[in-house]
């Protein structure tokens, strides 16, 4: 029988942002444990990037609190953390995807050194292994050994986000924050991108939270969900049982707007 | 090992306390609709409790209150999950996930299916993420896909296709692969012909032999008359209705 890991890895509590007057989330607390995959969904305005920012310490909640259990298994609020210790968290133990790979990207150097760089990022010097690492990281994303000199600008939507991924799984993180990973990508090449995701978290055991406006995205990838609206969390829960019994009013108009999830 | 002790014939496996389900329709005004309230009842180890009733009494929210996926409105369940028994109404969310893991497997009516995935590994995967490796996964799950006559040419293929039978028995296999000790079957054998009815007949007395509890829907009388060790009506649970 395994036993239910008690610690968890990231922990929020009370958390708002406000911007001026206006609401950006209100009030938020969860927590997410080590191999877990947790969903934000919402419409849009909702909170759910303030959220995903406010977490990843990229965005300064007005506040909360923010706690992640280090590698060496202490606690520690990020937002007492000096700078240099939160890039530090952001360079090895986290990634973030970002809806558009422009933003998680450099544009303008070959794909290998995308990947490589972050590799450097963490202290690796070896140009051999550093060119090998990447390789092997472009084919678990089915990106061809032969693009490897190409630079971003030179794939499709597809591919780069594909490309953002390996950047970001190269080093070994145990927490990847999402927003729409899948946002502005065909259907087909959605459900590519789905189903590639949804190994590589499941084989590398990753944590991850991913922000979407999409409930079949969250039906896939994800084991419990947390639905937002007007900044606040309305509901909360198992993925399964928030899609086929959702209890708050807001919830169950989400879910009969789709057609099938 | 725990695996003995929960399946010694006998055992309780399974305890509904007063469970009640009622659904609060917000987009219709907040109706109110009572669907299930009262039921109670033991499972044990070994024995398979099929639920009857007509269409629409609540046969099928019973059971996934006992997967988890519909919230209780009221009531108690108890479920054993290795040496302890866990009221699965409520258990954290993570804990249920661990007991569907570890105890509890689930033949849903319909196959959900997962784009891209090829129908061996459907099948294989409640077995890999009990940390078995790949190619024993895969191995036993072509052995339940053989026994189940599904024609090998469709094994590499994603079951998004397949026919509603094809289906129904990818989706059998990958609940009869583990050897969870508590089972829910949700009209397992309502697409099926005669000769793959018998194999699911034959697979559930197996289950039986080996001490699961089993607890099921069956519309077909054949099936439900060779596997019912007992049949609950779940009219008794109905919600006492205005005439
Ligand atoms: N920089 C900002 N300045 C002022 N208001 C902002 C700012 N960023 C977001 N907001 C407001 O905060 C609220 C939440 O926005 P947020 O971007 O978090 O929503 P979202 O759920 O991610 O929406 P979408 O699905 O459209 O991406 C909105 O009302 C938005 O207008
Ligand atoms: N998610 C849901 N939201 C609202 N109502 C629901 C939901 N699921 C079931 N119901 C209602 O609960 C009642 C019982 O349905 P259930 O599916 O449990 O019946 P059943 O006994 O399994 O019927 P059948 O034999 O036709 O499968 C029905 O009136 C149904 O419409
Ligand atoms: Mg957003
Ligand atoms: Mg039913």
């Amino acid at each position: 029988m395994t036993m239910l890991d008690e610690t968890p890895l990231l922990s929020v509590a009370g958390l708002s942002r406000y911007y001026g007057e206006r609401v950006g989330c209100r009030d938020v607390s969860f927590e997410v444990y080590p191999g877990e995959v947790l969903a934000i969904v919402g419409e849009s305005g909702s909170g759910k990037t303030t959220l995903l920012n406010c977490i990843s310490t990229r965005l300064e909640p007005s506040a909360g609190s923010v706690s992640y259990r280090m590698r060496d298994g202490e606690s520690r609020d990020l937002y007492r953390m000096s700078e240099a210790e939160r890039r530090l968290l952001m360079r090895t133990d986290w990634g973030f995807v970002h809806q558009n790979p422009a933003d998680g990207l450099r544009m303008t150097v070959s794909a290998g050194a995308n990947v490589g760089e972050r590799l450097m990022a963490v202290g690796e010097r070896h140009y051999g292994r550093i060119r090998d690492t990447a390789t092997h990281w472009l084919s678990r994303v089915e990106i061809a050994a032969d693009r490897i000199d190409d630079q971003p600008r030179a794939f499709s939507g597809g591919m780069r986000q594909r490309l953002q991924i390996a950047r970001n799984l190269v080093t070994g993180p145990r927490l990847v924050f999402m927003d729409e990973p899948t946002g502005g990508l065909d259907v087909s090449v959605q459900a590519r991108l789905l189903d590639l995701l949804r190994g590589l978290v499941n084989d590398l055991g990753l944590a991850a939270i991913v922000v979407t406006h999409d409930l079949a995205v969250a039906r896939l990838l994800s084991h419990r969900m947390i639905v937002m609206k007007d900044g606040r969390v309305v509901e909360e829960g198992l993925t399964d049982r928030v899609l086929d019994d959702p209890q708050a009013p807001y919830t169950q108009l989400l879910v009969s707007s789709i057609l099938q999830v | 090992m725990s695996d003995l002790v929960s399946r010694e014939a006998g055992t309780v496996a399974v305890r509904a306390s007063a469970l009640s389900k009622s659904f609060r329709m917000h987009l219709q005004g907040g109706l109110e609709l009572p669907v299930v309230e009262g039921a109670s009842f033991e499972v044990h180890a070994g024995e398979c409790v099929v639920l009857g009733g007509p269409s629409g009494a609540g046969k099928s929210s019973i059971l996934k209150m006992l997967y988890g996926n519909y919230a209780a409105t009221g009531g108690e369940i108890l479920i054993r999950h290795g040496e302890a028994m866990v009221d699965l109404v409520a258990a954290s969310p993570r804990l249920v996930l661990a007991i569907r893991r570890e105890t509890l497997g689930y033949v849903s009516q319909f196959l959900r299916t997962v784009p891209r995935v090829a129908a061996i590994d459907v099948v294989a995967e409640p077995l890999v993420a009990r940390g078995i490796d790949a190619a024993t996964a895969r191995e036993r799950a072509a052995r339940t896909l053989e026994r189940l006559n599904l024609p090998q040419r469709l094994w590499q293929l994603p079951p998004a296709t397949f026919s509603g039978g094809e289906q129904q028995r990818v989706n059998i296999a990958r609940g009869f692969i583990t050897d969870h000790p508590v089972l829910l079957l949700d009209e397992p054998t309502a697409s099926l012909d005669a000769a793959n009815r018998r194999v699911v007949i034959e697979m559930i007395a197996q289950k039986k032999a080996q001490g699961v509890a089993q607890i099921g829907i069956f519309h077909d009388e054949e099936v439900r008359e060779a596997v019912a060790d007992r049949i609950i009506d779940v009219r008794g649970f109905g919600p006492a209705r205005a005439a």
